[in-house]
């Protein structure tokens, strides 16, 4: 088992000074919301000089800890040391104060302020009550070059590169005198080179004795900067020690929960065997790409076969079925439906070509909460089910009828409101307004992501079912059981591209395992082709 | 008649298995005052009037009270399906002022003539608006300020002076009636019936909550969301037009300057008080009807005992916090609950 005692792991990091007293150490947090624990007793230890990756796949329980960190959170249970004394923040602005800054994905400034009106505001020095313009300017022209980092400090931030405005934003979090500095996924939208710039400004910063705690889904990167790992599994930390100790592969099967020996079939799933795929592809996508995100994807899915789409946090899965469903800009991109070709860019000739997708998020993107069971059920259909803009509300009760007791829906009646229902019912519902619209090539996005064991199982058996009735399905998941037991065939994406596919007896969870730490001979294939590779 | 909301009550097909209860429709909390409030404050205020004020009960003055208030009726609908797609429409008033300028300049084609004149200048401000809103993606509320306040000063550039209408057309529709029905309170009872028709029985009325309630689903659900949005406000600025028709008739005049001054508010309460919540995703056609005679039978009341109009906007003021705070309660209980 990968599991192991916090304490006792790993050798020493390399640079910071192991003696060194930890600038964060933290004890047993606990936190949980609504009845559900997002945290089980975290351990963490940050040393000074430390660049520290923390590392985990969704609802690990990254954010939630951070947001402890920061003030945004009160934790449950557990003992939050800061430079030897025990702390518990209220609000972010107190972490704040007391030394821990936080830069985000998103960059949290002010685009029609100056870099250093950004960088100070709220702090600006002043003179007679009023801001000292020529100060704060000198002030702030110290910081970046101490930094490192070029960059005029009168010009309007929003007019700078996101690179650059990322690099506000950390002296931002590192003016106000910061010991420990979080930075949660700072380079999701960066450029190589920005990246390159930002990793140099927080290799200056540790070499000053701060301590920095670093989450990114861009494996890479973290052999890149980081000297220590810490990586949390459903609110526990599974793994702590020296970032250069771990290998790809170990560093995956840690996150995801599997030992890359395992590969015994779990049996944890509902789905059955593998499906008779037959004739030609009736869903053939190719040279997808979509600025940033995707370079050049390929798929293909026969009648009656669910082809797995795999990949870790960020690879672009999600992006990808977007893309075929029309609702994703492209650059380039070859989408054709049983030979026929859909022009991209648009969700209603794909609908009518006979894609259908299911979205990743049920409530921002799938249920209309306060429209009826009845009425998000035949929303996508309704033209079919009116004459000149009247709807014929008799041919609507029966298919509702019929979806709800296909699907098992449980509602008090069709009237109820979707929002009333629970999470596994209203995916059932959204299920039912996809396949009310009769799809060809049926598109999953998590389909099973938040719903109860019990809903999880039927949602299986009926994606098993509609393929053995002959539609196509792209399946993406995280869980690695059901993508090893629900698809027949398994395209890995790996940063934006396709990096390898598993199929009859090499999908197995070790391969996919390997295949998803990117650890296979087709990414050496793909290397050559991308114009955006990262280091 | 209570609304809970507009969506039909379908056919009920019995739950093979237990289920999530529904929240239920009979029970005397906040949700139940949120929607049903209005209905209730409406009667109770017609009871308190038929006590205390003389005269109250007499043919002539309901007439009186419903011929004032129609104009006001077919505005709010307009508004009300804005509100319910999650926009808002400042620009009604100032489409009733352009209305009221057009119309003398076309009374040379006869009534129709004028009629359809008017209702042009609805459709195409309305038009615009919902253009620059659906396609470009400008705030509903910064595109239809712009009309509001652009809108005002084309009426008085191409209307000018207060002018009186001579024309038995406008004043039979403005005086006149059929069976002891004024015309006015007719055409009001017809758009109320097209609207509530529109909102129950046909697929645009279905993509309209759809929008309002979740805009990214409705499109990802294939839905045409610029082309139901631009609808929305054509529908609008044709109401407004019609209800600009209403009150150049009855007043057999056209005054650009000041007809539909502040007429966007006073919709905007009637739909508000009505129950509609201003997030978008329903749209409380009875409710909104039940709000405009709440508004105005305030004002009446006040009036006819000799309180100046200054203290009734007060009172209305009064009333559109509480049932702001009735929505927004009911809300937040919502929410600490789950």
């Amino acid at each position: 088992m990968p599991e192991q005692p916090p304490a006792a792991t790993g050798p020493a990091p390399r640079t910071p000074d192991p003696t060194a007293a930890p600038l964060l150490s933290v004890h047993g947090v606990v936190k949980s919301f609504a009845g559900v624990q997002a945290l089980r007793g975290v351990d963490f230890s940050l040393l000074p000089g430390s660049i520290h990756a923390l590392v985990g796949e969704n609802g690990a329980g990254k954010s939630t800890f951070i947001k402890v960190l920061t003030g945004v959170h009160a934790a449950d249970a557990g003992e939050v040391r800061f430079l030897g004394e025990p702390v518990s923040f209220s609000r972010p602005s107190d972490a704040q104060d007391a030394g821990i800054s936080t830069m985000y994905q998103e960059i949290n400034l002010v685009p029609l302020l100056t870099v250093a009106q950004n960088i100070y505001l709220g702090r600006e020095p002043r003179r007679f009550g009023l801001v000292d313009t020529r100060e704060l300017n000198r002030q702030a022209a110290a910081l970046v070059e101490r930094l490192g980092i070029e960059v005029d400090v009168r010009a309007q931030l929003g007019t700078l590169g996101l690179g650059v405005q990322q690099m506000v934003a950390l002296a931002r979090a590192v003016s106000v005198d910061a010991r420990v500095v979080i930075m949660d996924e700072p380079t999701s939208s960066l450029e190589v080179r920005e990246v390159e710039t930002l990793f140099g400004v927080a290799r200056t910063l540790a070499d000053s004795g701060v301590g920095l705690v670093f989450v990114s889904h861009r494996l890479d990167e973290l052999w890149a900067l980081c000297d220590s790992v810490t990586v949390l599994r459903d609110g526990r930390v599974v793994h702590t020690g020296s970032m250069q100790a771990l290998d790809r592969v170990g560093l995956v099967s840690l996150m995801l929960g599997r030992d890359a020996s395992d590969v015994e079939h779990g049996g944890t799933t509902d789905f059955g065997e593998s499906h008779a795929r037959s004739g030609e592809p009736v869903l053939d996508v190719s040279g997808v790409s979509v600025t940033n995100r995707l370079r050049d994807v390929a798929l293909t899915a026969h009648p009656g076969e669910v082809v797995g789409l795999g990949g870790l946090l960020g690879s672009g899965r999600s992006e990808t079925l977007k893309a075929i469903y029309g609702d994703l800009a492209t650059t380039s991109a070859s989408v054709t439906v049983q030979g026929h070709a859909v022009r991209h860019g648009s969700v209603g000739r794909a609908l009518r070509a006979g894609i259908a997708l299911l979205s990743e998020d049920r409530k921002a993107e799938g249920i209309i909460p306060d429209l009826s069971v009845r009425d998000n059920i035949a929303l996508a259909v309704l033209p079919r089910m009116s004459r000149a803009g009247f709807i014929s509300e008799s041919r609507v009760d029966a298919l509702v009828e019929t979806f709800m007791r296909r699907l098992k829906i449980k509602a008090s009646s069709p009237a109820q409101k979707v929002r009333e229902l629970s999470g596994g019912n209203q995916q059932k519902v959204l299920l039912a307004r996809w396949l009310a619209t009769e799809p060809k090539v049926f598109l999953l996005d998590e389909p099973t992501r938040g719903i109860d064991v019990g809903a999880k199982r039927e949602v299986q058996g009926l994606i098993d079912e509609l393929a053995g009735q002959g539609l196509a399905v792209v399946l993406v998941s995280s869980e690695m059981d059901e993508l090893v037991e629900g698809s027949d065939r398994v395209v890995v994406l790996h940063d934006g591209s396709v990096a390898s596919e598993l199929d009859g007896d090499r999908l197995t969870s070790a391969q996919l395992l390997r295949a998803l730490a990117g650890g296979t001979p087709a990414e050496t294939t793909s290397a050559g082709t991308g114009g955006a590779e990262r280091g | 008649m209570a609304e809970q909301t507009v969506t039909p009550a379908a056919a009920a097909a019995p739950p093979a298995e237990p289920a999530p209860p529904a929240r239920s429709r009979f029970r005397l909390d906040g949700a139940f005052f949120r929607d049903n409030g209005v209905y209730l404050a409406l009667v109770v205020l017609v009871v308190v009037n038929l006590v205390i004020t003389p005269h109250f009960a007499t043919t002539g003055s309901l007439r009186l009270q419903l011929v004032q208030v129609a104009p006001i009726i077919v505005v709010s609908l307009g508004m009300a399906l804005v509100i319910g797609t999650g926009g808002i429409d400042l620009s009604v008033g100032a489409v009733m002022a352009m209305t009221a300028a057009v119309i003398p300049l076309y009374l040379g084609y006869g009534f129709i003539g004028a009629l359809l004149a008017g209702l042009v200048a609805g459709l195409v401000s309305g038009l615009l608006a919902g253009t620059v809103i659906s396609r470009v993606r400008v705030q509903p509320i910064i595109a239809t300020l712009a009309i509001m306040v652009g809108g005002r000063g084309i009426a008085n550039i191409v209307g000018g002076e207060i002018k009186s209408i001579r024309n038995d057309g406008f004043r039979e529709l403005g005086s006149g009636s059929v069976a002891g029905i004024p015309w006015v309170v007719l055409v009001a009872v017809v758009v109320i019936v097209a609207v509530w028709v529109l909102m129950t029985r046909t697929t645009f009325g279905r993509y309209l909550m759809a929008i309002g309630g979740n805009a990214r689903a409705a499109e990802l659900a294939g839905l045409p969301v610029a082309r139901v949005l631009t609808t929305v406000y054509v529908l609008s600025g044709l109401l407004a037009a019609l209800a600009g028709v209403l009150l150049v008739a009855r007043n057999q005049a056209s005054d650009p300057t000041r007809l539909g001054q502040l007429v966007e508010l006073t919709a905007i309460t009637a739909v508000v008080v009505g129950g509609t919540s201003l997030s978008g995703g329903q749209v409380r056609v009875l409710g909104t009807v039940a709000g405009a005679l709440l508004m105005q039978l305030i004002t009446f009341t006040l009036v006819a005992h000799d309180i100046t109009n200054s203290v009734a906007q007060m009172v209305q003021a009064v009333i559109v916090v509480l049932a702001v705070y009735a929505q927004v309660g009911t809300r937040m209980r919502r929410r600490s609950r789950a």
